[in-house]
């Protein structure tokens, strides 16, 4: 299957003309047919007549040139739907395309669809959305896990090279580690969000999702950067991620902080995770078990009071008067998100509520940087349990707040986390685990990503459709 | 936390019978993010955002590849459909 080989193979072979990009695209259009109806992924297709033409005359000029790729909703598409998963935005077509869409769409990379997601980025499911829910592909019982679960379907079932996915809270790592592929949340300023639909101004990050930490490389290359029209973009210089990436991570820390795993954690997991970090000491990383970030225990409340606030912010625009429908097309979850900010906002709650929140988010801060003192990375795992039954969360929103636990203190303090997959539980179904690192810290996550799936086979597993 | 009030600041229609199911959940998540008066914070500068960057600007100018072409024009007005019946 050409979808297995990685983005430097498949532009070796369009290079020499072993291949075509419509080659790329009729396998990816096969497995679409195959198990997009039944898993619920796409929101929008591309004409594929036009993909085809478009791909015959795709000069091969870049890793990502011919390669078919998908977006999750969030990302203004010119021409093109975009929904961010709601109703509020049904046949919503953008004047414009986000930053990052142009910058794919000039290396040559081919959009397959839009993708679903959980509506404004609200939700670990991909159940909060007007478009149904999307499926586990290994256990159709279950949730993709979210927001950006349509993505990581996609991946799993092979209908596309890559995907680019928004992680604010978690919305990367979360359906990656349940899909059992591989994703990026960036440094906060590393890839522009300009043209990406906002969920939490200071929080949201735009990420790369594949098959392997090598793709997440190549992609990351051409998506980072600062842009003139994203003033908190940031202008540390790109590094050529990929010419780094087999130096391997000898004599690196690698540090397992005590608070992630202990009751809570599902002891499968935390036992598959104990599974990578001897793989980890093999390759030669050292390994320190006295890393404590007790900030743990503030980690939900201090992003369920900055999410929501910046969110009912952003959503305010959304006024069904001058583009779009009315907001009684909001989802009850995306209302309730909204009014949990709009009061934590208001006139005798500010002080109370956002203002500490923001004072927490110092000491967060500052509890990352003193970690960093003491070892490279930080492994952590990404959710307390596998992926979760239909339904389960969705109906409860303090389960799906807690569900969220391992990831939202990375956003709080913009550091990058790389979401890998690690295991698979008894039942079949897919564990991850994410290292974290310092802020501008990719390449090196990229390292410890890519020496850990040289020695593995877990991110080349498929599920059964 | 009165729902009423909170759905009307945030201009948020509710259905009958969705004003208890919220007032219901708030009260759940208020005490779940109740933790955050444990942290002492007496003295801690807020972090709004985490760039450390200030300031930054850019020329004011328009990238007209990046757009759609304008609407219908007559004249220098945009043609619009119209409002009031014909009759």
């Amino acid at each position: 299957m050409l979808l297995e080989n990685t983005l430097t193979q498949l532009h070796a072979q369009l290079k020499s003309r072993q291949i075509s990009a419509g080659d790329l695209l009729n396998e990816c259009f096969d497995h679409i047919d195959k198990a997009d109806s039944g898993l619920n992924v796409f929101i929008t297709h591309t004409d594929r007549q036009k993909l085809l033409e478009t791909a015959q005359k795709t000069k091969i000029n870049s890793l990502l040139s011919g390669i078919p790729y998908v977006l999750k909703d969030a990302y203004n598409t010119l021409g093109l739907p975009t929904t961010a998963g709601s109703n509020v935005l049904k046949n919503y077509i953008s004047p414009y395309s986000a930053t990052l869409v142009n910058r794919l769409n000039k290396a040559g990379s081919l959009l397959l669809g839009k993708t679903n997601q959980d509506a404004w980025g609200h939700g670990a499911s991909t159940e909060n959305t007007d478009y149904g829910p999307t499926l586990n592909p290994w256990d159709q019982t279950r949730v993709a896990g979210g927001s950006t679960g349509g993505v990581a379907a996609a991946l799993a079932t092979r209908m596309a090279c890559y995907g680019i996915g928004e992680d604010t809270g978690g919305s990367i790592r979360n359906p990656a580690g349940w899909c059992g592929i591989s994703g990026l949340k960036v440094t906060y300023g590393r890839v522009s969000r300009y043209g990406a639909i906002a969920y939490a101004s200071s929080l949201d990050t735009m990420g790369p999702m594949a098959r392997s930490v090598e793709d997440l490389a190549a992609i990351l290359s051409t998506i980072a950067g600062q842009d003139p029209y994203d003033a908190t973009s940031s202008p540390q210089p790109v590094p050529d991620y990929l010419s780094k990436i087999s130096l391997g991570i000898k004599g690196k820390i690698i540090g397992i902080p005590k608070e992630y795993y202990s009751e809570g954690l599902d002891p499968e997991i935390k036992k598959i995770i104990g599974e990578a970090v001897k793989v980890f000491e093999q390759l030669g990383a050292k390994i320190d078990d006295q890393i404590s970030l007790p900030s743990l225990k503030y980690g939900v409340a201090v992003y369920y009071i900055l999410a929501p606030s910046e969110t009912s912010s952003n959503l305010a625009r959304y006024d069904g008067i001058r583009y779009g429908q009315d907001r009684s097309n909001f989802t009850f979850e995306t209302r309730r998100r909204i009014m949990i900010g709009t009061y934590a906002l208001s006139s005798g709650y500010y002080d109370a509520y956002y203002k500490k929140a923001q004072q927490a988010r110092t000491l967060i801060i500052k509890e990352f940087k003193q970690a960093f003192s003491k070892c490279d990375f930080l492994l952590c795992p990404i959710s307390a349990t596998p992926a979760t039954k239909l339904g389960e969360l969705i109906t409860d929103p303090v389960k799906n707040m807690l569900s969220d636990i391992y990831t939202v203190a990375t956003n709080t303090a913009g550091i990058p986390s790389l979401a890998i997959p690690c295991g698979f539980t008894k039942t079949g179904l897919p564990v991850g685990m994410q290292l974290q690192g310092p802020m501008f810290s990719e390449a090196e996550l990229f390292k410890a990503g890519y020496a850990y799936q040289q020695v593995t086979n877990w991110h080349h597993a498929q599920p059964n459709i | 936390m009165d729902v009423a009030y909170v759905a009307k600041l945030a201009n948020l229609p509710l259905n009958p019978g969705e004003e208890a199911k919220f007032q219901k959940q708030f009260e759940e998540t208020l005490k779940t993010i109740a933790v955050i008066n444990e942290l002492d914070t007496l003295g801690i500068e807020p972090t709004s955002q985490v760039t450390g960057l200030v300031n930054i600007v850019r020329q004011d100018v328009v990238d007209p590849s990046r757009i759609l072409p304008p609407p219908k024009s007559n004249n220098g007005y945009f043609t619009v459909p119209s409002i009031f019946d014909a009759s």
